[in-house]
């Protein structure tokens, strides 16, 4: 607990997961049903696609990037598997591989302009954003596309012994190698060397813009690989799917003490963001709380996030500063 | 009213862990230069922050314009003539000179800025000053140490009654040292007190009338600077006796480790020279000679268009940084924080950053090589820390700086370049840069050192190439060292400001 950096635990985490457990009691206090197997099973499977794309947004916004055009990434990679499925009459497995394929270019392609060109990364993938819609657009003419094989459903509806659903175990996956990516392997150790000061790492030999396409190029593949996860349990390709996602994977990195300023996060703290996020959608739901008071808690969620976040690492840099001087003027 | 214009009585500033400030007592005249001196960490920051209203004492009083105050406002000092030119900048880099000088007091026709008003307002106070400094130009336009200077003008605009200067002389050339060394003397004649902290010994027998030590927190002396001397002065900082002096080291006459042969490019032009093993190579020039646009040639940061570079006899072509790394050379850049550290990282992460890829097993991290990694420059080099887990941001100048260092030996390096190597770091980690350095040349690598500062220049080096306007226009060997030469080289081809 003593460090406070990269590739370590935060601060904030502990603190999270309590913030976490107060809601969980809350809500089994007063949301119906929500204190159940069979609820929480449910929620794993809305949250599974959250959690999929909150581990590739944290490894950008770890080197200090953003990727907005993650929302309709999700809403293509959506319309354009089912369009190869029931239009192009390719198997499930195929379409499948063709979209991750597609996920990985795409990142790359959003990372290869934003270190080529050094615009900033939040223009580049807002104007993806906008081409990604468009293309969406474009294929599904606007009305959804249905009627998959049947097997393509286990995605996303399936379970494990008949309990677990897959789409949570998918996640579960996509958090682990994510985390032994950013903690155990020198790319992660150049992701936070990256966002912590990018001069600084370039002329220690890092490959800047390799490194951060790698980063970019994650992060699309996992966009596309959550893309794949929501239309199999939708069923239905639709270009909104993915409308608006990139606010609440935002909101659960941020949450998770990611910082928005780069070099900071763990894909650990993103997981408890995407928890809090996920059953505060679930419980207010359970409430019959409307969807329009839930963005604006949701809202009111993340600014808090962002401040607390901003505050805790002010207060905690002064007193150790102040602590290294004093262990810099006796030693 | 007392002679004094502003008191600090027993002033104490406590944090979680430690006294910065313990009972400090200054007292400053009108008309009077008080220079301020203490090592890193000894508290004369948070002493001019709290002169200047930034961070309230746990304990004292700050008498000003008569009136006793536990503690002030920034806007109480300000409205009692103080004004403070931070270390550093507070300039807007896009907006121009004047309209920086203006900031905050911008001159305004209704609801409109004047920007002619503005201009003429600067042009004037420019040239009261007497520095020639466009007032239109962008400030991200004039080289650093104009922009200090800007901060200074900035600074004396509100015509102060207290100017506060926290290492003026940091970032600026022996000229403009001077010019600046000017402007205090003026605002002296016109009665301002100026509070002048500093590093360097000799600026402070150059312009200072008193000058008080500080160390870990505490006050230790006020001193005319009639009756105190150099020697007498760093006993003081640092509470033991410790001469500045330059480790004496053999010649070098290895054989040639890098050669330049009219090498163009990065605003530098035709440079030739050759770096000897074991051998310490001063790069000396103005800044803005083109001396950190070399170093960025030979290190693969910008690209040579002309030219060749030779290590070792084979053709040097760097592309990246990490070329020029794999070929053996090393860059501590001049800038510690923006260029040199992730300070938000921990030390061990520093030191490894450039071997982190060696360390790792396949593309998995190894902890243990990474702890005896970072250990052996920790010890190697002494450098001051809690822990290997430490964060870079909260070391000290020095020891920062050894960090940064002890990633490139890591490394194994034939040649380390150093440019500044010790810009803000106090007088006692200096001594233990220069004879780190000096161990580094005598085990064979070679040393290219990019400094402003004369005496380091010529205490280091065993031979010196001086740049101007990114030519190089002398090259000294150890017999021939005097200031005036490298100062006549530096000069050449330039209209001497003023």
């Amino acid at each position: 607990m003593s460090r406070n950096n990269g590739s370590g635990f935060r601060v904030g985490d502990y603190g999270l997961v309590i913030v976490l457990f107060a809601m969980l009691a809350f809500f089994t206090v007063y949301a119906p049903n929500f204190m159940q197997f069979s609820n929480f099973f449910n929620v794993s499977r809305q949250i599974a696609v959250l959690g999929i794309v909150s581990v590739g947004m944290t490894i950008v916004l770890i080197c200090g990037g953003i990727d907005l055009s993650l929302g309709y990434h999700i809403s293509l990679a959506n319309v354009l598997c089912a369009w190869l499925m029931v239009k192009g009459g390719i198997s499930p497995l195929y379409a499948a591989a063709i979209i991750l394929v597609m996920g990985v270019c795409l990142g790359l392609l959003n990372g290869f302009i934003i270190v080529k060109t050094g615009v900033a990364p939040l223009i580049v993938t807002l104007a993806m954003l906008n081409i990604l819609n468009g293309v969406s657009f474009t294929i599904s003419k606007g009305v959804p596309i249905f009627g998959f094989p049947r097997s393509f459903s286990i995605l996303g509806q399936g379970n494990l012994f008949r309990t677990v659903p897959y789409s949570l175990l998918i996640m579960l996956a996509v958090f682990l190698v994510g985390s032994i990516i950013l903690k155990k392997t020198y790319f992660g150790r150049y992701f936070y060397a990256i966002g912590s000061n990018e001069e600084a790492a370039k002329l220690s030999g890092i490959n800047t813009p390799r490194i951060k396409m790698l980063a970019y190029g994650i992060c699309g593949f996992l966009a596309s690989l959550g893309g794949l996860v929501m239309l199999s349990r939708t069923n239905s390709g639709l270009s909104t799917n993915g409308a608006g996602f990139e606010f609440n994977v935002i909101t659960a990195c941020v949450l998770g003490g990611v910082s928005a300023n780069g070099g900071r996060g763990t894909v650990f703290g993103a997981l408890v963001g995407v928890l809090i996020v996920g059953f505060l959608d679930n419980g207010l739901l359970l409430m019959n709380v409307s969807s329009y008071p839930q963005l604006i808690i949701k809202g009111v969620l993340m600014l808090c996030a962002v401040v607390y976040d901003t505050m805790s690492i002010r207060k905690s840099e002064s007193i150790r500063r102040m602590a290294a001087i004093d262990a810099d003027n006796i030693g | 009213m007392s002679e004094f214009i502003l008191e600090m009585q027993k002033i104490t500033k406590l944090y979680p862990g430690v006294k910065a400030l313990d009972n400090v007592t200054l007292q400053f005249r009108p008309g009077e230069v008080h220079a301020l001196v203490g090592e890193n960490g000894a508290g004369k920051s948070t002493l001019i922050k709290t002169a200047s209203g930034a961070i309230e004492p746990t304990g004292g009083r700050i008498v000003v314009g008569g009136c006793s105050h536990p503690a002030l406002t920034p806007t109480e000092s300000a409205e009692n003539g103080s004004a403070v030119g931070y270390q550093e900048f507070t300039l807007v880099p896009v907006m121009t000179a004047a309209a920086n000088i203006c900031l905050g007091k911008y001159i305004r026709r209704g609801p409109f800025c004047d920007f002619r008003a503005m201009n003429r307002q600067a042009a004037a106070l420019f040239k009261r000053l007497n520095i020639d400094i466009d007032p239109e130009a962008e400030v991200s336009t004039l080289t650093t140490g104009y922009q200090q200077i800007v901060e200074i003008a900035k600074a004396v605009a509100s015509n102060p009654k207290i100017l506060i200067m926290d290492e003026p002389s940091a970032p600026l050339t022996t000229n403009e040292v001077d010019s600046m060394l000017d402007i205090v003397r003026m605002l002296k004649r016109e009665g301002v007190a100026v509070i002048y902290i500093t590093h360097r010994m000799d600026e402070i027998f150059q312009i200072a009338d008193r000058v008080s030590v500080l160390r870990d927190g505490q006050y230790i002396a006020t001193k005319t600077i009639a009756e105190t001397n150099k020697e007498d002065l760093i006993r003081l900082l640092v509470g033991r006796s410790l001469k500045e002096t330059f480790p004496e080291r053999p010649a070098s006459d290895g054989e040639v480790v890098l050669e330049l042969d009219n090498v163009t490019g990065n605003g530098v032009k035709n440079v030739s020279f050759s770096l000897r093993k074991g051998e310490i190579l001063g790069l000396g020039g103005l800044v803005g000679a083109g001396r950190t646009e070399l170093a960025a040639l030979i290190f693969g940061n910008a690209e040579v268009r002309s030219g060749e570079m030779r290590l070792h006899g084979k053709p040097l072509r760097p592309k990246t940084p990490g070329d020029a790394i794999s070929r053996g050379i090393s860059l501590v850049p001049e800038d510690r924080k923006t260029q040199g550290l992730l300070l938000n990282m921990t030390v061990s992460e520093n030191i490894t950053v450039a071997s982190v890829r060696k360390l790792s097993n396949r593309s998995f991290l190894n902890a243990r090589s990474e702890e005896a990694f970072t250990q052996k420059q920790i010890d190697n080099l002494n450098i001051k820390t809690p822990s290997s887990r430490q964060l870079a941001r909260n070391l000290s100048g020095g020891n920062q700086q050894k960090v940064v260092l002890g990633k490139w030996l890591g490394t194994d390096p034939d040649i380390l370049i150093f440019d500044e190597p010790t810009r803000g770091i106090d007088v006692g980690a200096k001594q233990e840069i220069y004879r780190l350095m000096s161990a580094i040349a005598r085990s064979g690598k070679s040393i290219l050192m990019i400094s402003s500062e004369m005496e380091e220049l010529l205490g280091m080096s065993d031979r010196v190439v001086v740049l101007s306007k990114g030519r190089v226009t002398g090259i000294l060997d150890k017999a021939d060292f005097s200031q005036e030469k490298v100062m006549k080289y530096a000069v050449e081809g330039h209209n001497v400001a003023k």
